[in-house]
């Protein structure tokens, strides 16, 4: 394949990622390196490397949208951030201690639970809050205005919270990903927080998280300036795209549909894993 | 100075986010242009893991290319650019606590600006 063709596909292919991972609220991150390594046949390290900068990439660009909903903690943002950036700096320790065949049966199951996890239901705990000392000691504290009017929320189990916050920026260094449904699994259900407080929140993280391991892919090679530009400048143009298109259409088709083919790349992932043939 | 909301704090963050996520896709896309107009390009092998030259894998190196103009060096300039937005942002919070005078969260940023400058040494 000529180099040309060869960056046109990845290109097109990335952009529709991105749109699909936008408008489905599923991250275009998440099936970039199945289908690199699956499609393409690139090594997976190669793969990891575009994702993680292609992560960046939206988190930066969609940052201004959320903000505006103004629904981001960010000092709740900054404290777990602390734990998902020194587990991002194990993770990507560890892709160079572990074998692709492993890295490929993990990134499969990591899948299976992502297209899960978005049919969880979304419902608030706006139960009344006495803030925990800890969490007040740390300021994770906010108010979340929604229809119903204003309601104060709180921290609730930071320990196992900020735990899970360091497995996620593990998962995030080892496979290159966002790991927002983690991130939010541990703010939502956890931590209590109100769902969209979670969502957006998690958004600012993930581009910090992966900022943490994309310096050491960088030293170690895995960042190549040829497969990562067009998977970047794709998955941007194609989220960006998918962000304006997310109000009007209509999207419990497209998500099924989009949830399924990423359950198919995650059981091909742990195939292919197993079998030795990544 | 008076002392930024966390809203402003926030939008301000933002903004920075965009543009250096703007100048980082301009710098890699003229690499990318430049690299794809060579007469020669050679076909391309990404099958099996190669670390490759330093000169994409340092900052030192990465600069020295790319005011040289190589192709390859610019694209990873931008892509260095984009890792360091996020970095720009923590110190951007930085700076804001500072100035809303919480001890505690110049305290957590320093930290997570130190992992990140950690990593983006090397991790060495």
């Amino acid at each position: 394949m000529s180099a040309l063709v060869f960056s046109s596909l990845l290109f097109f292919i990335s952009i529709l990622a991105g749109l699909l991972g936008a408008m489905t609220g599923l991250g275009g991150g998440v099936v970039i390196v199945p289908v690199l390594a699956l499609l393409f046949k690139v090594d997976i390290r190669y793969a990891i490397g575009a994702s993680l900068v292609s992560v960046i990439a939206t988190s930066s660009g969609a940052a201004i949208a959320y903000v505006r909903e103004g629904l981001s903690n960010i000092r709740i943002g900054m404290f777990l951030e602390v734990a998902t950036t020194l587990g991002a700096v194990f993770g990507a320790y560890l892709t160079a201690k572990i074998s692709g065949h492993w890295i490929a049966i993990i990134f499969g199951v990591v899948l299976l639970y992502s297209a899960f996890s978005s049919y969880r239901s979304k419902v608030d705990h706006l139960i009344p809050v006495n803030p925990n000392t800890l969490a007040s000691k740390l300021k994770l504290t906010g108010t979340f205005t929604s229809f119903e009017g204003t309601n104060a929320y709180s921290a609730e189990d930071v320990p196992l919270g900020f735990g899970i916050m360091f497995g996620a920026g593990t998962l995030s260094g080892l496979l290159g990903i966002g790991s927002g449904a983690v991130k939010v699994l541990a703010m939502d259900q956890v931590m209590k927080l109100p769902f969209k407080v979670s969502t957006t929140t998690s958004n600012f993280m993930i581009g910090v998280t992966a900022a943490a391991s994309a310096g050491i892919y960088l030293a170690r090679g895995y960042i190549n300036p040829t497969i990562a530009l067009p998977v970047m400048l794709g998955v941007l143009c194609g989220s960006l795209l998918g962000t304006r298109v997310l109000v009007k259409a209509r999207v419990s088709i497209l998500k099924q549909l989009f949830a399924l083919v990423v359950v198919v790349l995650g059981c091909e992932m742990i195939y292919s894993g197993i079998t030795g043939r990544i | 100075m008076s002392v930024p909301t966390d809203h402003e704090l926030e939008l301000s963050v933002a903004g920075m986010l965009r543009f250096g996520v703007t100048a980082a896709a301009i710098v890699s896309a003229v690499g990318g242009f430049l690299y794809l107009r060579q007469p020669h390009l050679p076909v391309s092998h990404y099958k099996t893991f190669h670390a490759g030259s330093l000169d994409l894998r340092t900052i030192s190196g990465i600069w020295h290319g790319a005011v040289h103009l190589d192709p390859r060096s610019l694209i990873q300039l931008g892509l260095v650019l984009l890792i360091a937005t996020p970095i720009a942002r923590v110190v951007f919070c930085v700076v804001g606590f500072a100035r809303q005078r919480d001890r505690l969260y110049v305290a957590v940023s320093s930290i997570v600006l130190l992992v990140l400058l950690y990593s983006l040494s090397g991790g060495f």
